[in-house]
């Protein structure tokens, strides 16, 4: 085990110390995920990010990293980003879905309850999950602001 | 200033200024970098390092960099935001609300199938099956994550996502997972039939396109079932 180093240290080339901060989270099994991290962020970011960090939030930490190298490794332009942009879409699509779905109900059941007085009811405000879906469209549009133009 | 742009003027753009260094006609950071942005460089280059940004630009067309330095800036922000989980936190957030949706569209599909089948008639037996469904459908009103205690994730219900799939199991993020769950309208459908539909529709984080092919081309997007 003395002589094992990590995947970070046998990429760049150095000693493994007792010490290292990196070997925890990218052990010598795994050196594509040291390599795909080193290529996004570089070594020594990476390890002034997780030294930051309280010990029990490192490993967290260290497979997020990965996981947004690998996006970006696959999509250079956008990164997680992309992933980000499509769940906003397939949220405010599923969003619609639903309120039509709903409205539907809702003209069902007041077909069901008056057939023949009200075949085409408003929808009103009983429709207590509309009201709630549509108060919440500002929560669904997640709350640190996609747009890029800040400074 | 006779123009506000850094490639006319001699102002040094947001990267070079610093970096205190001599901003060249044909500096790659220039573009899109400007002087008055100036906490958008120190950002990326604090997360991702200038001579990473340097090398990943030079990779991609030039029409493509603005979007690549944007969402580089993007990340570094949340990352700066977030150190732990970054940009994943927003992912595993905007999934849970997916799941939430697509659970309670199947749920108001299964109900409106319901009145389909029966048809409109003004049967007593209609009446009473709509008063049934109503009652089924409010009881659970509030906060419901189906198949769980609620808090911070990370149990049992993630084993039908794939292993990149996040979910932040500490506490550091449980005021995150109370939020989606107060928007949680709530049903009483079959948990473990929805829980089979969201996995089949979720599929992997990694088939994601860049947002100009996913709005044109859906073969590997998430469908709401």
């Amino acid at each position: 085990m003395s002589s094992g180093r990590c995947a970070a240290c046998r990429y760049l080339r150095r000693r493994c110390t007792q010490d290292c901060i990196l070997s925890p989270y990218f052990p010598s099994n795994n050196p594509q995920r040291f390599a795909s991290v080193h290529r996004i962020y570089g070594a020594s970011n990476v390890t002034k990010l997780l030294q930051r960090l309280p010990t029990h939030l490192r490993a967290e930490a260290a497979d997020s990293l990965y996981f947004e190298a690998q996006c970006r490794l696959e999509d250079p332009v956008y990164g997680c980003v992309g992933l980000i942009f499509l769940l906003q879409q397939q949220i405010h699509s599923a969003e619609s879905q639903l309120i039509k779905t709903q409205a539907e109900i809702a003209v069902m059941k007041s077909q069901t309850q008056h057939p023949r007085t009200q075949p085409f009811p408003a929808i009103s405000g009983s429709n207590n999950l509309l009201l709630q879906q549509s108060d919440n469209d500002a929560n669904l549009s997640f709350s640190n602001q996609v747009s890029f133009g800040f400074i | 200033m006779a123009s506000s742009s850094s490639s006319l003027s001699n102002s040094p753009c947001a990267a070079c200024k610093f970096l205190r260094r001599k901003c060249q006609p044909e500096c790659v950071f220039a573009p899109y970098f400007p002087p008055d942005q100036p906490q958008k460089f120190v950002n990326v280059h604090k997360v991702f390092g200038a001579s990473n940004v340097t090398k990943l630009l030079n990779e991609l067309h030039p029409s493509q960099r603005e979007d690549a330095v944007n969402s580089l800036a993007y990340e570094a922000d949340m990352r700066l935001r977030d150190p732990v989980y970054g940009c994943v936190g927003v992912i595993s957030l905007l999934q849970h609300q997916l799941r939430q949706l697509q659970m309670d569209l199947s749920c108001a599909k299964s109900e409106l199938s319901k009145y389909q089948s029966l048809g409109i008639t003004g049967h007593a037996g209609l009446i009473a099956a709509a008063a049934a469904a109503t009652a089924t459908t409010h009881q659970n009103l509030g906060i419901n994550l189906i198949g769980s205690g609620g808090g911070g994730g990370g149990g049992g219900r993630e084993h039908h996502f794939h292993h990149h799939q996040f979910f932040p199991r500490d506490h550091h993020h449980h005021h995150q997972q109370q939020m989606l769950m107060s928007f949680d309208a709530g049903s009483n459908c079959d948990a473990n039939l929805l829980a089979m539909n969201v996995s089949s529709g979720i599929g992997q984080l990694s088939q994601f396109q860049s947002p100009r092919a996913a709005a044109g081309d859906d073969r590997r997007t998430i469908h709401p079932s």
